[in-house]
């Protein structure tokens, strides 16, 4: 069965005909072409596929959209102002925090909201955060490195 | 003008494609989407090992939205494998499949959701036989039989190789170990499930866009497999998301995808689950180690004798070189006169294994340096001086014919010894914290390609116009590790511009000159030396016609800054757009070959293929854990490595090479483990499969040594794979100086602890391992003498990027 709906996604309203069943996962990437979202395991493990819904972050492997009409999604194409990066995807650019890339749109959500909480995380709390983000190049460093840049940069930009 | 040798080489810039990384905007092979595109499924067997009777697959076909279904019967009657000598795969097996997960049919749908529910509705009749899950099985049951090939029954590969005398090298030594040590088969577990689109356009052409870490390898059996001529197949290598070995074969899924696209004259698109990508696996064997080593009283190793029996899974895969790499890089750490290798791979009715990143070395090092660490104490030396006295010789042979160039692991040995306190804090840690040391080497390329042949193993053409851009085309893949990025700082630097002003293009079998692929860390060195030849020659030709203009002598001119100029008078030259210009109205079309083969020095006995390399990475590892004797926990609490990279091209990637390494170490040291029950993975998806996150992920100290290595570009070594092997018995030697244990198994698991520290109380040896060795007699050694301390030969004086 079939439905028709209108989701705000990245600040646009975006009108869907889909299955009901059909994740949002599969909509953001199938029904509107947004192919930043990446999958992992499907099956809410990995932590891949994340995006922000009302600025939490979300499985979106999990998430149906019948569920999430009137509430802002951000994937990661809604990120950057314009053609000014935000300053994790900087970060995350400048450091070397993203080699074979598939994980990153998810992490970078993950992180935003965590910044968007807490301004001035430690170490340890950025860890915490990331902890249901599987990256299996890195090995974590840059990618802590590259979250503790963006704070310093975002806090330097506020005050 | 920058000052300093390079303008390029040495900084630590973004990656080229870092950008449309951090923005989504990279098109993984799951990404695309082409019009009219079908979609596939597999359908595979439940049985770990049954005949096929009958396939009826009238349902399915069917099913509305179904355009089409095919097995075994619809495609050639060739078997197919990676390694010319294992031709053992069917895309689709049409009479036995050998292991649960093995592809019997597939469809192509109007969606995924349609695919899917028309391969349930495939009926497939078996006949289960006797599963053979383990070494000892296949080896108690010769009647039954998983292939007819092989050194025997269910013996695909049997090696035995000697290099002098080991049996008067040990009645020599002052102290003879003998250890036998196991270590899990665990799996890649990339974030990307593969993935392929395939279009057999109206023209009769073939194009498959595939996650694969080798577009050359796929392209070439494509051919074999599809009864189509090679030169009408074309293979893109979309990126890959993650591969650490596991993209190397070619896949059934890929085969399938095309022969769908074939029928239905549609594009079809497949991708796997991660439960199939469990199954597909190709990962790290299984493998069981005896080891026999003679030992001076000052910790000098006599001689060496070392067995290996690696569990191979269902297909040959690339097994046998597996196979000889378990016996080859045990020589190329420290002087071993005389050694003895025997090794065999055992078929079983499991995915079969094949190369993980280290591919067959990490194992028999963790059984090397946890011998090495016991003799230490037994001799009552220290671990890491006894390793720093017995280094082996820059620019040497090895006892089994493997040419050594540049040896940096003595600095390395000070360097993590230095910056981990490890004099003013070993031995004096409290109860349950513990510190431990181990050292590896690792190829920079494979010395000899898969399949023999005469010709380049990287080539590169660069292309230079009017407009001033600069592109580059090569058949390597970059998985993550930022190869493309490294060939841009290559050729910029050469031509004194940015990697901005250059685009690097996907390997694409109709553009790019062939390179053999992403694996045992050959991009940097192979198709860098490509790159740094066809970059020289269009330098050349470029300024040829700029000195022309500046009436000077071709060799007074230099590059840098975006400008041509004379050396000498700096400010006397041109724009580089403009010298492209002159060249290109002197010369014509601008576009230039490099080519790279490593030099030949494979040892002259069957097997010699295996181990060579242009050079030798070296790596050395501290690591400080804590163990919980109540709870059998192991964290490691801090990490050093120091890292023999020959010259650091960009210190950023190499950096998150060694870090990525040291992460993927851990996770197979303390919990990875691709096992089965029955045949069915007991743990086929990310959360049952446990890897570490970062929270068990510690603080890593990386410290990178130069050594400038003659056959590198500008110098440079291998990053990808070596830094993973010092991890695994570096962790296991910190277990016993915290607890007094020794698990001689991976992964060092809670239970491990807990029983071995049990063991212990009870007054008995506190070791958990493996016991008892399997019945088994290897063939007759090839007697080899020992190339053991010959100088090199052959040496490669860099021809260019000095």
């Amino acid at each position: 069965m079939k439905t028709q709906l209108t989701l705000t996604v990245n600040g646009e309203a975006r009108d869907v005909v889909a299955a009901v069943h059909k994740t949002l996962l599969e909509v953001l990437r199938e029904d509107l072409g947004l192919t930043g979202t990446k999958h992992g395991c499907e099956l809410g493990e990995c932590g891949t596929c994340t995006v922000l819904v009302d600025g939490e972050p979300v499985l979106s492997c999990l998430a149906l959209p019948v569920e999430l009409v009137g509430r802002e999604i951000k994937t990661v194409e809604g990120m950057a102002d314009g053609r000014r990066l935000h300053p994790l995807q900087q970060a995350f650019a400048e450091l070397g925090a993203a080699q074979c890339g598939y994980c990153t749109p998810g992490i970078l959500l993950t992180a935003e909201a965590l910044l968007e909480d807490n301004p001035t995380p430690s170490r340890d709390e950025v860890r915490v955060a990331l902890a249901g983000n599987l990256c299996r190049c890195t090995g974590y460093t840059k990618i802590l490195d590259a979250v503790e840049l963006a704070a310093l940069r975002m806090k330097g930009a506020r005050a | 003008m920058s000052a300093g040798k390079f303008s390029v080489i040495g900084q630590s810039l973004p990656k080229i494609d870092a950008w449309a990384k951090v923005t989504g905007e990279t098109r993984f092979a799951d990404d695309l989407v082409l019009p009219r595109m079908a979609y596939a499924k597999l359908l595979r067997s439940p049985h770990a090992h049954a005949l096929i009777k009958r396939i009826d697959t009238a349902q399915a076909r069917a099913l509305p939205g179904v355009y089409a279904v095919i097995t075994g019967h619809d495609l050639p009657r060739v078997k197919f494998g990676i390694l010319p000598v294992s031709q053992d795969e069917e895309a689709l097996c049409v009479d036995k499949v050998r292991m649960v997960g093995d592809a019997v049919a597939a469809v192509a749908a109007v969606d995924e959701e349609t695919a899917e529910r028309a391969a349930r509705l495939i009926d497939v009749e078996y006949e289960p036989l006797k599963p053979l899950m383990s070494i000892q099985e296949s080896l108690a049951n010769p009647e039954v039989r998983i292939h007819e090939y092989g050194d025997g029954p269910n013996i695909h590969k049997a090696v035995a190789l000697q290099f002098g005398d080991v049996e008067a090298a040990f009645s020599g030594a002052h102290l003879v170990r003998e250890d036998v040590f196991f270590f899990e088969g665990n799996t890649h577990l990339p974030m990307e499930q593969h993935a392929a689109v395939a279009h057999w356009g109206p023209d009769g052409k073939l194009t498959l866009w595939s996650s694969t870490q080798t577009p050359h390898y796929v392209h070439r059996l494509l051919g074999k497999i599809l009864d189509v001529p090679q030169a009408h197949v074309r293979v893109v290598a979309a990126p890959v998301g993650g591969g650490f070995g596991g993209k190397l074969d070619p896949f059934a899924h890929e085969i399938a995808a095309c022969k769908l696209s074939q029928l239905t004259g549609r594009p079809v698109k497949i991708a796997l689950t991660r439960e199939e990508v469990f199954y597909v696996h190709r990962g790290r064997h299984p493998v069981l180690m005896w080891i026999k080593t003679g030992f001076t009283r000052d910790g000098a190793i006599t001689g060496m004798h070392f067995r290996s029996w690696l569990d191979g899974g269902a297909y040959g895969s690339y097994g046998v070189a597996s196979t000889f790499y378990t016996g080859a890089l045990q020589t190329v750490t420290y002087k071993i006169p005389v050694y003895k290798f025997e090794g065999a791979r055992v078929f079983t009715n499991k995915p079969p294994c094949g190369p993980k990143r280290g591919h067959g070395t990490p194992q028999p090092r963790f059984a090397m340096e946890c011998q090495i660490d016991k003799a230490a104490e037994q001799l009552g030396l220290d671990p890491a001086d006894m390793r720093r006295r017995n280094l082996a010789e820059p620019f040497t042979k090895t006892a089994n014919h493997l040419t050594v160039s540049t040896i940096g692991l003595g600095e390395c040995i000070d360097r993590v010894v230095e910056a981990s306190g490890w004099r003013e804090k070993r031995g004096k840690l409290p109860p349950g914290r513990g510190m431990g040391i181990a050292c590896s080497s690792y190829l920079t390329g494979a010395g000899t390609a898969i399949y023999w042949n005469d010709m380049p193993h990287s080539g590169v053409v660069v292309r230079a116009d009017r407009s001033g851009l600069v592109a580059i085309l090569c058949g390597a893949t970059d998985i993550g590790q930022g190869s493309d990025s490294v060939l841009a700082y290559l050729v910029a630097e050469v031509l004194g511009i940015q990697p901005m002003d250059v685009r690097v293009h996907p390997a694409d079998t109709d553009l790019t000159p062939v390179d053999l692929g992403s694996y045992s860390s050959r991009v940097t060195l192979m198709a860098g030396n490509a790159a740094i030849q066809a970059t020289t020659r269009l330098r050349d030709r470029i300024f040829e016609a700029a000195a022309r203009k500046l009436e000077v002598t071709p060799e007074r001119l230099a590059a840098r800054d975006r400008r041509v100029f004379v050396a000498d008078e700096p400010e006397k030259g041109m724009t580089f757009a403009e010298a492209v210009t002159l060249g290109e109205s002197m010369h014509g079309v601008l576009a230039f070959p490099g080519s790279y083969a490593p030099p030949k020095r494979a040892g002259k006995y069957k097997g010699g293929g295996v181990g060579p390399s242009p050079c030798y990475s070296y790596s050395a590892c501290v690591v400080e854990v804590t163990v919980d004797a109540e709870t059998g926990e192991v964290k490691p609490t801090e990490i050093w490595i120091a890292h023999d990279i020959g010259r650091s091209l960009n210190p950023l990637l190499v950096e998150g090479q060694v870090e990525g390494s040291i992460y993927m170490g851990l996770g197979e040291v303390l919990m990875e483990e691709q096992v089965f029950r029955k045949g069915v993975h007991k743990a086929p998806s990310m959360l049952e499969y446990k890897s570490p996150t970062t929270l068990e992920t510690p603080e890593i100290h990386t410290i990178l040594v130069e050594t400038d290595d003659p056959e590198g570009p500008f110098g440079a070594k291998e990053a990808g794979q070596g830094p993973l092997l010092p991890v695994i018995p570096a962790v296991t030697n910190a277990v016993h100086d915290a607890v007094g244990v020794r698990i001689d198994e991976t992964p060092i698991s809670p239970e491990k602890i807990l029983k071995a520290l049990e063991l212990g109380r009870q007054g008995k040896s506190p070791r958990v391992g493996p016991d008892k060795l399997p019945l088994f007699t290897f063939p007759e050694p090839r007697a080899v003498e020992s190339a053991f301390g010959q100088p090199a030969e052959n040496i490669t004086e860099r021809p260019f990027g000095k």
